[in-house]
């Protein structure tokens, strides 16, 4: 249900821009103002949701040590993934976001029973972190590469950034390897998803619809540059249009297959502030990862950290202090040695310990 | 035991696929050896919580409080401000997977709840559900559910099926931590009066009377009083340690659990023996007696209600600095929560070993030093005479808890320290060992005896490694630094692996330690025969000196 679903969303989203474009001839919708609206969703959204986190406050000091501690002088401590200090916490971030530094940790459940007793191994896995970061360097690759459309003169890197992705110089215009590899890896994800029976079994219709948006982003463009050709002096005099806050929908006709491609990325940025792809700046903000781990050292504040209601030790000395006294323990008030001295004879009754291995039986 | 356990080969036969049935729509089964009972009413009561009762897991009736959704959507919406790991970790979930089978719960178990992902979303949906417009609106398609009394029974399930162990925290790209969401569901649990009793009634317990198993001054004193006499027994030496005393350097603060149950209480010996033969000015406290703290296994709160006792205790007595046992969960408290919650601790000082004159810049704040730092610091600094040959006998390997690992990032010392006092030490396979250990399966509460089932499939994976290096390397000790492992491995052990047995470190290094005035160490700190030992795994036996009388027990205890 969640695959299908997501997958028929998609295609209503291309069927409705072609409707649209083609048949009503709404090109001022689908080229301005839903872009507009969708990026602007986009950034509010974004910055709204992140403000909200930051008010969320962080009680305590919860990073997960994954690394030697720095204690003694002697041992050597593993400043990276236990960090102590900001430069420390840094470069853990760095390595997390840049290398995706936990993904590549991941094993895979070897599970077998051998003559009855089970064998349990935990095998390598780099294929979903091979397939994330492909994933996500060839995505960042084809942003930087539509920049293209939205400046004049076209930034030096971006020119970079083209040579080096068709490196692979066949076919004209030639091909940009990242679109292909971006929509690749996402049916590779998406493969992954559908036939790990517990990744399936795990995996929501929120899950498959960003895979199948992004597909549909990919594929419509990929269509656009080496099949049909569109034309690509209109797609930038709208494009650059759009930059400079001048919208117009330029006379020359744009296939509607344009109006497709760039519907379903308005989908994509307006949707991203409501959904798990959220993740982008979340990762920055995971207690778990981007604290320095010193709270022996230096006091965490908790910003609502209130009194409680304690067992004071005048109290505990309250409940027991003859039994104290009778064993000998010291004690801050002990009422007139000579009454307790001539009651303690008569007390002497055992108060039996409660059997806490009880339930055990 | 009460239960008919499944036998091991029963429980291994463990299926990792996933039934047909969408998750939300499939409920526990309340079964005999795999839930936790519910708290009894007078252990809420003692400490004030919400909703005491007698009730039952298995009935249909949890009798809720009148308005218990508006609790639980109240208690949700409340800590998404206070936490903000809760608030992130609701939201940011791409359900990779990666961390699906990283959890010993489900490699034990093959249930898809136990996979942290899904625990999670079993919160996250009703998150959906209850707060987001389109969970509201679209249901499931959103991956949103209704709260019912159901999602209560199941959260009470599987999120006492959690052991906060922190292991899928590792893996995660995110590093969402599962154990976070636990600890959030317990506590909203927790507002409904939906407890387990062991954690509510050593909670009770801790808060009146200083430790979980409710020992009374006197008792916990003569539990120490008997230890004394075992250690004069097996060693020759008599020991008169200190109980609440003022002006003492050092107040010591360990795990009740030690003083108590076999084998912790070899453990609780080693401290006593060590601290003798350093000749530490210390004291323990029978107020603050408990270095365990199961109030975090209900609620922040009830953590530092029952933490506070450390510091006041350390203020009143006007000790220097505080010195804490093996413990898991303890130190988690100590290195992530202590210092915020009833810190600052400005009536202590910067702590400075007063043997070595080392100074714990690392604990500065807390001023509270684990045993582990103390004794490697002990034997980097040759103050310890040790004869780590009074180990031979043993092939160890060591089971790094999950606090102490993921939690506080001590790995090497014990390590060190296991290194200088036996000879034979061997490392289970990389994957199941420090920050990526496994959990013993008992941890934050699940440590009962009316869950055996879910505990040994929660150990399973812990105890598998162990196997491999008793296969590979004769392995006959699994040692640890935590006392809820030493109150779960020995059955553990006996289930899968059975042959070998669990210690603590403390206790290997008090067995190796040459006394002042000692007699030959023919006994271990278990009273057993090191000769009788040494033949069952074929070293030759040692010539104990003639004018041997150590065997003999002195009658008297400690007049
Ligand atoms: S590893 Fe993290 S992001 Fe992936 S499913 Fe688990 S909790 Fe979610
Ligand atoms: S914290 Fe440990 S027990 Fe809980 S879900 Fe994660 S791995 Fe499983």
């Amino acid at each position: 249900m969640h695959v299908i679903f997501s997958l028929l969303a998609v295609i209503v989203l291309i069927a409705i821009a072609y409707a649209g474009v083609a048949g009503a001839g709404m090109t001022y919708l689908f080229g301005v103002v839903i872009p507009y609206a969708a990026v602007i969703t986009f950034f509010l959204g974004l910055i709204l949701k992140v403000l909200k986190w930051g008010r969320s406050a962080v009680p305590f000091n919860i990073p997960t040590t994954c690394g030697q501690q720095k204690s003694l002088p002697w041992i050597k401590p593993n400043s990276v993934d236990n960090p102590t200090s900001t430069g420390g916490v840094l470069a853990r971030m760095f390595f997390e976001v840049l290398t995706m530094r936990s993904l590549f940790r991941n094993t895979k459940l070897d599970y077998r029973v051998a003559h009855g007793q089970p064998v349990i191994r935990q095998g390598s896995e780099k294929f979903l972190w091979l397939f994330a970061i492909l994933f996500h360097y060839s995505f960042l690759v084809v942003l930087l590469w539509h920049l293209r459309f939205f400046m004049e003169p076209v930034p030096k890197l971006v020119g970079v950034i083209e040579a080096l992705d068709g490196f692979f110089e066949f076919g004209l215009p030639q091909l940009l390897l990242s679109g292909v590899i971006l929509v690749a890896m996402a049916g590779a994800l998406l493969d992954r998803r559908l036939r790990m029976p517990n990744i399936r079994y795990i995996s929501l219709t929120s899950d498959y619809f960003p895979l199948f948006l992004i597909m549909g982003i990919g594929i419509t463009g990929i269509l656009m540059r080496y099949l049909l050709r569109v034309d690509i002096t209109a797609i930038k005099e709208l494009t650059m249009s759009l930059a400079v806050m001048k919208p117009v929908i330029p006379q020359a006709p744009i296939d509607p297959l344009f109006y497709a491609h760039i519907f379903l990325v308005s989908v994509l940025f307006a949707y991203f502030p409501f959904s798990k792809l959220m993740h982008m700046p979340g990762v920055f903000m995971s207690p778990t990862r981007n604290l320095t781990t010193n709270s022996r050292e230096v006091r965490h504040v908790n910003p609502w950290n209130y009194p409680v209601k304690t067992h004071t030790y005048d109290e505990y000395e309250e409940d027991f202090r003859d039994l104290m006294i009778e064993a000998g323990l010291p004690v801050e008030h002990n009422p007139a040695e000579e009454a307790a001295a001539a009651e303690g004879g008569g007390e002497a009754a055992e108060a039996e310990p409660e059997a806490p291995e009880e339930k055990k039986e | 035991m009460a239960n008919p356990t499944p036998k091991p080969e029963q429980i291994a036969a463990v299926d990792h696929k996933p039934p047909a049935a969408d998750w939300m729509d499939t409920k526990p089964e309340f079964k005999p050896g795999m839930f936790l009972y519910a708290v009894r009413k007078e252990s809420l009561e003692g400490v004030g919580q919400p909703n005491p009762r007698d009730w039952n897991p298995t009935d249909a009736d949890w009798k809720l409080p009148a308005d218990w959704k508006g609790i639980v959507r109240e208690g949700i919406k409340e800590r998404l401000q206070r936490f903000r790991s809760f608030q992130i970790f609701m939201d940011i979930c791409v359900r990779c997977g990666a961390c699906a089978d990283k959890c010993h719960f489900f490699i034990g178990s093959g249930d898809p709840k136990n996979m942290p992902v899904l625990r999670a979303e079993l919160l996250r949906s009703i998150y959906r559900g209850e707060f987001k417009v389109a969970g509201k609106i679209l249901g499931k398609l959103a991956g949103g559910r209704k709260l019912t009394e159901e999602v209560i029974k199941e959260w009470f399930y599987y999120y006492f099926q959690c052991t906060e162990c922190r292991r899928c925290s590792v893996y995660c790209p995110y590093g969402i931590d599962t154990a976070e969401i636990t600890i959030m569901a317990r506590e909203i649990l927790n507002l409904l009066g939906c407890q387990i009793d062991w954690v509510g009634t050593p909670v009770n317990n801790c808060f009146h009377t200083g430790n979980h198993l409710g020992l009374k001054p006197h008792t916990y004193k003569e539990n120490v009083e008997y230890l004394l006499d075992d250690i004069e027994e097996y060693s020759g030496v008599r020991i008169n340690p200190s109980f609440n005393r003022k002006g003492a350097e050092l107040l010591f603060i360990t795990p009740s659990g030690d003083v108590f149950a076999d084998p912790g209480i070899f453990t609780f010996m080693g401290y006593l023996m060590l601290f003798d033969h350093i000749g530490l000015d210390y004291t323990w406290s029978t107020y603050a007696s408990e270095g365990g703290n199961f109030g975090f296994f209900t609620s922040h709160e009830m953590m530092k209600r029952l933490n506070a006792k450390m510091y006041a205790e350390a203020k009143r007595l006007g000790v220097k600095w505080i010195l804490g046992g093996e413990c898991g969960h303890m130190w988690r408290v100590i290195t992530q929560y202590m210092d915020t919650m009833n810190g600052p601790a400005d009536f202590l000082e910067v702590p400075v070993s007063p043997i070595t004159g080392t100074r714990f810049q690392n604990s500065a704040s807390t001023k509270m030093v684990h045993i582990s730092e103390f004794t490697a610091d002990l034997i980097h600094n040759n103050k310890l005479k040790l004869d780590p040959s009074r180990n031979d006998h043993l092939r160890v390997t060591f089971h790094d808890s999950c606090n102490p690992a993921r939690g506080m990032g001590m790995l090497e010392e014990p390590r060190y320290i296991l290194n200088n006092v036996c000879n034979n030490f061997f490392e289970m396979p990389p994957q199941t060992i420090r920050e990526n250990t496994f959990c013993c399966g008992g941890g934050a509460g699940l440590n009962a005896g009316e869950n055996m089932e879910m505990r040994f499939r929660g150990g399973l994976p812990r105890m598998n490694a162990v196997q491999y290096v008793k296969d590979r390397h004769g392995v006959n000790m699994l040692a640890c630094v935590c006392a809820v492992d030493r109150a779960v491995f020995p059955a553990h052990l006996e289930y899968w692996v059975p042959g070998v047995k669990n210690c603590g470190v403390t206790e290997l290094v008090a067995n190796a330690l040459v006394m002042d005035g000692e007699i030959p160490r023919q006994y271990n700190l278990r009273g057993e025969e090191v000769n009788d030992l040494r033949e069952e795994v074929d070293l030759p036996p040692i010539q104990w000196p003639e004018e041997e009388e150590g065997g003999e027990p002195s009658e008297e205890g400690g007049e």
